[in-house]
């Protein structure tokens, strides 16, 4: 009736515990797989089609991406809490048409340019807040987010609206030059700034590890005495700045403001994160890994683009195929780690 | 000597349960002090209570004399109560340094600094004769390492108290030992640490005080010197001890089972990493225990039989044919059923109700176009409710707010409804209290009797001597020997099998 303890095994030299069970650079593996693969690419478009290992070629993929990026950034942090972000399509084209309306009826654009980040920060917090206090399920919270920021978008004009500010025209319009021919654009420097802050915060301050942490084990987190709950929300309304961010960038981009813009973009940002080897279920991955992603995304354009008898479509349909490539690929790495 | 912590006249209520009813406790610098009591006897609560999680309905609690209330995990840490749960809640994708300093880090200019925590968090270890790789991962650790450093965080929290609910529940015993070492370490320090512990020998071992806690009441605070093992139990489960005796006569009359063709027959089955080829047989009304040391292959061995992992070697015969089990619903079929030993992952749906978890796996072999009657079902939970005492004896209650023990049983009596030939039971015991230990086992021996097979896995050896007519011993993956169970075999004689490795 009496518990006897586990009986006595031989006794062994102490300390015992040093041993471990496998070397764990596993958390590298996918971020290396999508390295490779974009060398690979790379080197298939260098070796296929003239003109593709031009600098600027390689640049463009930043400057036609970089609104995408930054959404992406503002996603790993999400996804890193092991949540997601449905409505980050949604909130660029709010961004975009609350940022054309009111240029258009003469807002100044030291007032409107604020605002709209304002606007998709405050969603974000909204949708943090809904999913931290009401335990909502992510997916839902931000599923109404996207209905929602959509649904306002299309209320103010249904149609495309063109930027003709002076100052959004300028920022538009700004180049970094390296040379004949070779630049960047002013979003593409934003969105590097960004991506250097999102790594650095995620790599040395607390609010950084406490993300990695509650994608590990919300309730061990919990536990620890971390702050899940305001973690939680940050990166919500930091997703929603990113979000806001992006579609600022994006005006800049198409100098226009339209309510259908962005649209399907949260899965593309969803993918890039994922083909970067940021874990669905959250705890493990890096920003750099977000950034190559983003590239092997644009890569994928600007392939089918040189190729040029290709549907767009054909970009989706290879995106498809890779993410499907890097669960499996994630699923293999993170089960051998077990 | 003043306290360290005292709590008066604590109450918490839940809807419909009383869970702490005026319990009074103390703790006094520099002791090792054991809460006992059964499974729902509020431990948990009391716990949860001290360490902020839940809120109190009445009552005090005094920290080095001073009256606090915690409304959160943060505070009680802050106050310097730290705590180490049965299951380790650290963070498995973060550096062992990380999981130690999380929360805490050293920063400079809101900047953590990584090296002035490894080196800190080295010394931290090595204090506690641990060596490890603080940059490694923390689930490249076995749960034992990852238990000591969740005690190494607990101890950097500069704790005046340290709590550890269940600690040695998945350690062998040198670990064991190793922790004790640390705890006595800490003692000397001054810290007062509350014990938690379902072995008697380790609370014996170790404990200075214990506090006896039954149906949410405090029974009392007793020194362990003065309290012999057998009166604690009696205090425990508020029954005399020979209505106890009683139930270990009832189960060790389990008499020998008639022989004929196996349910079932495993001929060098096995499979690489997991089990060496293994002969093993079971007939109707035989309980096989099955005995080693965690990690010798135990659930291993089980999960080959019940089809849940698929051999790459020898064959399995169900009833003489050699019909391959491929997966668990073929087994089913075949009237095998497996209670796994991880409740909480691989059992228990906490969000769906006691009755819906026992109705599980019937309604699952019906196939779900033939729901069970609602008054058939109330028919079934009522009994099996009532033979193994589920508490609360509520069928709608959500499973995942009944304490462990009842958890356990809950999985028990899902198994037990579809009226298997053979029921696998892997560690049905751990975790639970004397008197539901008891029930379960005088349970076990009935359904032998009744003619049910059963394999019983267990690391608790007085338990399989008990109630198995033969014993297999494992030891390294490696089935080392059968022993026919008489009155020849003892402990030590299987834990000599188990320490030279005797090969059949």
């Amino acid at each position: 009736m009496i518990d006897v303890s586990t009986p006595p095994t031989p006794q062994r030299n102490r300390p015992i515990l040093g041993r471990r069970v496998y070397r764990p650079n596993t958390r590298h593996v996918p971020v290396l797989a999508t390295l490779v693969l974009l060398i690979v690419m790379y080197s298939v478009g260098v070796y296929n089609y003239e003109g593709f290992g031009d600098t600027q070629v390689l640049l463009n993929v930043f400057v036609d991406n970089a609104f995408l990026l930054v959404v992406a950034v503002g996603m790993t942090f999400v996804i890193l809490t092991g949540g997601i972000d449905l409505s980050v399509g949604a909130v660029i084209a709010l961004t975009t048409t609350v940022t054309a309306t009111l240029l258009a009826a003469g807002w100044p654009a030291g007032v409107v340019l604020p605002l709209v980040l304002l606007i998709g920060t405050v969603m974000g917090l909204g949708m943090g807040a809904v999913i931290h206090f009401f335990k909502v399920e992510p997916f839902i919270a931000t599923l109404a987010g996207m209905f929602l920021a959509r649904g306002l978008s299309l209320l103010i004009d249904r149609n495309s609206i063109p930027i003709t500010n002076d100052f959004w025209i300028q920022m538009a319009q700004k180049r970094f030059r390296f040379g004949e021919g070779v630049f960047i654009s002013l979003n593409v420097v934003i969105a590097l700034i960004v991506v250097l802050i999102a790594a650095l915060v995620l790599a040395w301050t607390r609010f950084g590890r406490n993300v990695y942490a509650i994608g590990g084990n919300a309730d061990s987190a919990l536990l620890m005495g971390l702050p899940v709950g305001r973690t939680r929300i940050a990166v919500y309304t930091l997703s929603g700045f990113c979000a806001s961010l992006g579609g600022v960038l994006y005006s800049f981009y198409t100098s226009s403001g339209y309510s259908l813009h962005g649209q399907g973009l949260e899965l593309d940002a969803i993918a890039a994160v994922v083909i970067g080897g940021v874990l669905l279920t959250g705890g493990s991955g890096y920003v750099l890994g977000t950034v190559l992603g983003v590239l092997v995304l644009g890569l994928i354009q600007t392939i089918i683009t040189f190729q040029g008898d290709l549907n767009s479509w054909w970009t989706r349909i290879v995106v498809g195929i890779l993410l499907f490539v890097f669960i499996v690929l994630q699923r293999l790495v993170t089960r051998k780690a077990k | 000597m003043a306290d360290q912590l005292k709590m008066t006249g604590i109450k918490k209520i839940f809807p419909g349960v009383v869970a702490l009813d005026g319990v009074d406790f103390r703790l006094l610098p520099g002791e090792i002090h054991a809460l006992m009591g059964e499974n729902g006897a509020g431990k948990s609560t009391l716990i949860k209570v001290l360490t902020g999680v839940y809120d109190i309905d009445g009552g005090e609690i005094e920290l080095a004399g001073q009256q606090v209330r915690f409304t959160g995990p943060l505070q009680a840490q802050q106050a310097g109560i730290s705590t180490v749960y049965q299951e380790v809640n650290l963070c498995p994708n973060l550096s062992v340094a990380e999981n130690i300093f999380i929360g805490r880090e050293p920063r400079k200019f809101g900047r953590i600094q990584w090296s002035e925590m490894r080196k800190r968090a080295a010394a931290l270890l090595a204090r506690l004769d641990l060596d490890l790789d603080v940059t490694a991962q923390l689930d490249s650790y076995s749960l034992a390492i990852q238990q000591m450093v969740a005690i190494a965080r607990a101890v950097d929290i500069q704790a005046r108290v340290l709590i550890l609910d269940e600690p040695t529940s998945s350690l062998d015993a040198s670990e064991v030992e190793q922790l004790f070492t640390i705890m006595r370490r800490l003692r000397d320090e001054g810290v007062a640490i509350l014990f938690v512990s379902h072995f008697l020998d380790q609370v014996y071992e170790i404990a200075d005080r214990m506090t006896v806690l039954r149906n949410g009441r405090l029974i009392g605070e007793f020194r362990t010197e003065d309290l012999p093992q057998m009166q604690l139990i009696s205090k425990m489960i508020g029954k005399e001890l020979e209505a106890l005796e009683e139930i270990e006569e009832q189960a060790r009359e389990a008499s020998s089972p008639e022989r004929g063709t196996p349910i079932l027959e495993a001929r060098q089955l096995g499979r690489t990493g997991a089990i060496a080829p293994f002969d093993l047989t079971i007939h109707a009304g035989e309980v096989v225990g099955l005995a080693g040391l965690l990690g010798s292959g135990r659930t291993e061995l089980a999960r080959l039989l019940f089809g849940a992992d698929r051999p790459d070697h020898g064959e399995l015969l169900v009833d003489g044919n050699a019909s391959a089990v491929k997966s668990p619903r073929e087994a089913m079929a075949k009237g095998i059923a497996f209670s796994s030993e991880n409740r909480r992952t691989e059992g228990i749906i906490g969000e769906l109700t006691v009755r819906e978890n026992i109705i599980l796996a019937m309604q699952a072999a019906r196939g779900w176009t033939r729901p069970i009657p609602r008054r058939k079902q109330d028919e079934l939970v009522d009994k099996y409710v009532k033979a193994l005492q589920i508490r609360p004896a509520d069928p709608e209650r959500l499973v995942r707010d009944l304490s462990g023990g009842n958890q356990q049983k809950v999985l028990l009596a899902r198994w037990l409804i579809i009226e298997p030939r053979l029921l696998i039971i892997d560690e049905p015991t751990r975790g639970i209290d004397v008197g539901a230990k008891a029930e379960i086992q005088r349970l076990v021996a009935q359904l032998a009797d009744g003619g049910m097979a059963v394999l019983f896995v267990s690391a608790e050896l007085e338990e399989v001597l008990r109630l198995s007519h033969k014993i297999e011993v494992l030891r390294d993956r490696r089935l080392v020997e059968e022993l026919q169970n008489g009155d020849d075999v003892d402990a030590d004689r299987i834990m000599q099998t188990i320490a030279s490795g005797a090969t059949p």
